[in-house]
């Protein structure tokens, strides 16, 4: 086991995927190691807390066997596995609103909840507290291109065209400088 | 990228923090747990005989399935009927209870068929009493295109005229069968609708974990319940588990040429786990790890008919010359030594440490399991003046049971079924109180014996081979014997079994199934609880008057030096009641054309000593009678004359050698090993050798 672990160290990410597609535990193993860490930092990235980008991967990491199987190499597997990050945090937060409409007016202890998560909201620095006040498409964008990820491929990522992304990046840009004037004036 | 954006990227890098080890590790378990149950779960569903969506039967059950509740359905049906009743000329006709069902539902059913996608409904309100189903169907596979027919009967003749309407639209010839049919399913249909609700959750759980729709569809609470697990005890094909198996083994012996060699040492061995490691290997559809396969432990798994020993000699040596079934121009020496078989009568009582490893790695049904009924099938050899104790091991070691006189066997049964697997594995720990339990119970005249069962896996303590080769040296001396079972596969431990063994003055078996436990531990006991001769070491002397080259079969482990032959203080392999020892050589004559390496231009031989020139070698044999310190000395010359057909030992060696991958067997192959084996089978009383010629047709088929 171990030294067909080593030998798939030297495979390309797409020929691992591809056997793991196929079904090959060590593959499947092989590839998560390699790509966690960047998936993790994906999250991070889109939900903005760290607490939330753990749960984020997890649910990512548990569906992932699945979805891997519809993976037929027609992208690069870190543009795919991307692919999957974003709809999961979309998902996520469509689960999270829904929740949230539900919970409101649910009595003292809700309110408490939220208070604390509120507080937890406010702890983390700046940046990533004005990456949470952005559009979530916007922010899903911008989170991309900022993990080196280019316009077009973003575009691929996010199913828009490389021009939208580029237009979605000016105006983050645009709304995170107004945010930090703002800051800046109080 | 524009500047600002760099500045964001890297406070965005600044600001993003590690992902958390233990998260991370629980994540990347989770996914590789949901995908190993995904590739469990990628059969289909469950065959039924009815075809999905289609048919009117399917159809009822669909229709109920996917109503939203049963009051839903009663209630439009009901509205439909009503509407019917009220606003169509059907309803007059059934308002004025006439001849109704000639003129009304017939006509309602052809207009249905003509008409097209209208469903027809009656009221069941004015005509109670009669039976009444419905049918849905729909004509492909798309659901919204349902309709549904409710007919009311009178009896079953009506049933089969109409229906012989939409039946013929989905091309059914026959609509007899297919009344009956619709009849004989109706209650089924309807009165299995609370199953049907009942089993719905379930199956859209699957329908999400196949299709994987949503997300947070499988969690790692909720896959092992929705899927069907294949626990095999195949540890080997688990791709879970990692592999942490290791053997001993050395390279194979080398060809030694006889003027420069001529002396060949070794120790007998009487281990057979490796051939019982092949066999659980190949019959679970895996070629055996080359370093698996100890040729010798092959050949002595097997019994040969060797004369039994005189009165009074310890053991009998048998040599025979042959010709090697895989190379013409060399030919097999085969040295047996049969032990003597004692009076099982009179043989002095046993004490027994049963020194049971219950780690967590021992919870298999091929190990823990399997070890208590092979100890169970041993108890009943055992005579009531034996001893039995139990000690365990696990993080800790600890006594089960205080030493019992085996007549008492529902007190060590119970023992023995009471043990449960968990936690590491202290061998070391284990191994001391089983020799202090040991030494507790040693009389003057018993045989002390402690008998290991374990997985190899010591992880907790001296684990490290030749450390606890020295810790088991030194308790050899103090007389208690060691037997080492073997059980499972994963992570069997050969190597560290192997040298508790040899240095223990034991043996070592590996028990897969229970027909080696009865093998090993109920046929073989006396041989395997007494020992007859201790520190028996072979030394053959080749004599290069005839023989150019030769080669040790096997033995690998076992080699010893020359000088060590006459050291009494060197330890050797111990030979049991009854039991047999076989070693081969493969020896290339003076001349022949197998000779491998060529003649030395300016070197030569001494010459051979006068007058022994037609002996092909010379065999000495030393061995201890049980509790000596001083050995005693066998010699046989072995000539040609000793020649005899190529035995079955033979085919096993060739088995070995394919196994390897040896390359001395040249062209032949199993089919060669097959053909011999078969041929010089003889009396097989149990089976074992036509097992062993399964297990070559096994390799063959693996190794293509």
């Amino acid at each position: 086991m171990r030294h067909t672990l080593v030998m798939l160290m030297s495979t390309s990410d797409n020929n691992l995927a591809l056997a793991a597609a196929g079904g090959d535990a060590a593959a499947f193993s092989a590839l998560l190691e390699r790509h966690y860490d960047r998936l993790f930092r994906l999250c991070f990235r889109l939900t903005g807390a760290q607490a939330e980008a753990e749960d984020l991967t997890q649910d990512i990491c548990a569906a992932l066997p699945a979805k891997l199987q519809h993976y037929r190499g027609e992208a690069a597997i870190t543009t795919w596995l991307y692919r999957v990050a974003v709809n999961a945090a979309h998902d996520r937060r469509r689960r999270q609103a829904s929740h949230q409409k539900a919970a409101t007016g649910w009595g003292d202890w809700e309110i408490n909840r939220q208070a604390a998560n509120a507080e937890a909201a406010e702890a983390v620095d700046w940046l990533t507290q004005a990456m949470r006040a952005l559009p979530a498409d916007l922010r899903d964008t911008l989170a991309l291109v900022l993990d080196d990820v280019t316009h077009r491929e973003a575009g691929e990522i996010l199913g828009v065209s490389e021009g939208t992304i580029s237009w979605r990046i000016s105006e983050a840009k645009k709304q995170l400088a107004q945010m930090r004037q703002t800051e800046e004036t109080q | 990228m524009s500047d600002d954006l760099n500045d964001l990227k890297n406070l965005m890098d600044a600001a993003t923090p590690a992902p958390n080890a233990a998260a991370r590790a629980k994540n990347i378990a989770l996914a590789q747990k949901n995908f190993e149950t995904l590739q469990g779960s990628r059969n289909g569903a469950r065959l039924t005989s009815d075809r999905p969506n289609k048919g009117f039967i399917s159809g009822v059950k669909n229709m109920l399935n996917q109503m939203t509740s049963r009051a839903g359905l009663t209630a439009s049906t009901a509205l439909i009927a009503v509407g019917l009743v009220a606003f169509t000329p059907i309803g007059e006709g059934l308002l004025n209870p006439g001849d109704f069902w000639e003129t009304n539902v017939t006509s309602a059913v052809q207009e249905n068929a003509t008409g097209g996608s209208v469903s027809a409904g009656n009221a069941d309100i004015t005509l109670g009493g009669y039976a009444e189903f419905g049918i849905g169907y729909s004509e492909d596979r798309s659901a919204d295109e349902v309709e549904i027919y409710n007919f009311r009967l009178r009896n079953p003749a009506p049933i089969e005229r109409d229906l012989g309407l939409p039946g013929s639209t989905r091309g059914r010839d026959s609509s007899r069968p297919f009344a009956d049919e619709m009849l004989a399913q109706s209650d089924l249909a309807l009165g299995n609708a609370a199953d049907q609700a009942a089993a719905a959750p379930q199956t859209l759980s699957r329908r999400a974990l196949s299709e994987s729709i949503a997300l947070g569809a499988i969690v790692a609470e909720e896959a092992p319940a929705l899927t069907p697990r294949f626990d095999q005890d195949f540890d080997t094909i688990n791709p879970s588990d990692p592999n942490t198996e290791t053997f001993a083994n050395e390279k194979p012996n080398p060809v030694k040429i006889t003027t420069e060699t001529p002396v060949s040492t070794f120790s007998i061995d009487m281990d057979t786990a490796s051939y019982a490691v092949i066999r659980n290997s190949l019959t679970n559809g895996q070629m055996p790890n080359p370093s698996a396969v100890r040729i010798e432990e092959m050949v002595n798994y097997f019994t040969y008919d060797y004369p039994a020993p005189t009165e009074g000699n310890a053991f009998q040596p048998t040599v025979s010359v042959t010709q090697t079934p895989w190379n013409a121009d060399t030919q097999l020496v085969q040295i047996g030594l049969q032990g003597a078989v004692p009076d099982v009568a009179d043989r002095p009582p046993l004490n027994l440490v049963f020194l049971i490893d219950t780690s967590g790695s021992m919870s298999s049904a091929n190990k823990l399991p399997l070890l208590k009924q092979s100890f169970a099938l041993m108890l009943a050899q055992l005579r009531p003046e034996d001893q039995v104790a139990i000690v365990t091991y696990a993080g800790s070691a600890g006594q089960v049971l205080a030493p019992t006189p085996a007549g008492d066997r529902s007190t060590i049964l119970a023992a023995l079924n009471n043990l449960g697997a968990g936690g590491a594995t202290a061998g070391q720990a284990g191994l001391q109180q089983a020799y202090a339990t040991a030494a507790a119970m040693a009389k003057e005249g018993d045989v002390n014996r402690v008998i290991l069962a374990t997985d190899g896996d010591f992880n907790v303590g001296l684990n490290d081979p030749e450390a606890l080769k020295t810790y088991i040296a030194d308790k050899r001396n103090s007389g208690t014997y060691l037997s080492v079972l073997g059980f499972g596969r994963g992570n069997l431990d050969d190597a560290t079994m192997q040298a508790l063994a040899q240095n223990g003055n034991g043996t070592a078996a590996y028990i897969d199934t229970l027909s080696e436990a009865q093998k090993v531990l109920v046929d073989q006991l006396t041989g395997a609880l007494f020992p007859i001769a201790n520190d028996v070491k072979i030394q053959v002397e080749f004599n290069p008057a005839q023989i150019s080259e030769y080669r040790l079969i096997g033995y690998e482990t076992r080699a010893l030096r020359r000088e060590d032959f006459n050291n009494n203080k060197v330890d050797a392999g111990d030979i049991g009641a009854g039991h047999q020892v076989t070693a081969l050589y493969e020896v290339t004559p003076v001349g022949s054309p197998a000779e491998l390496n060529d003649a030395l231009r300016y070197g030569d031989a001494a010459a051979p000593a006068a007058g022994a020139s037609d002996e092909l070698a010379f065999l000495r044999l030393r061995y201890k009678a049980p509790g000596e310190a001083t050995s005693q000395l066998i010699e046989t010359p072995i000539t040609a004359t000793d020649a005899s057909d190529a035995g079955f030992a033979a085919a096993m060696a060739g088995f070995g050698h394919l196994l390897r991958d040896s390359t001395y067997v040249g062209d032949w192959s199993y089919t060669d090993a097959i053909a011999l084996a078969n041929a010089t089978r003889g009396s097989d009383p149990f089976g074992y050798r036509a097992e062993a010629i399964q297990l070559l047709r096994l390799a063959q088929s693996l190794s293509r």
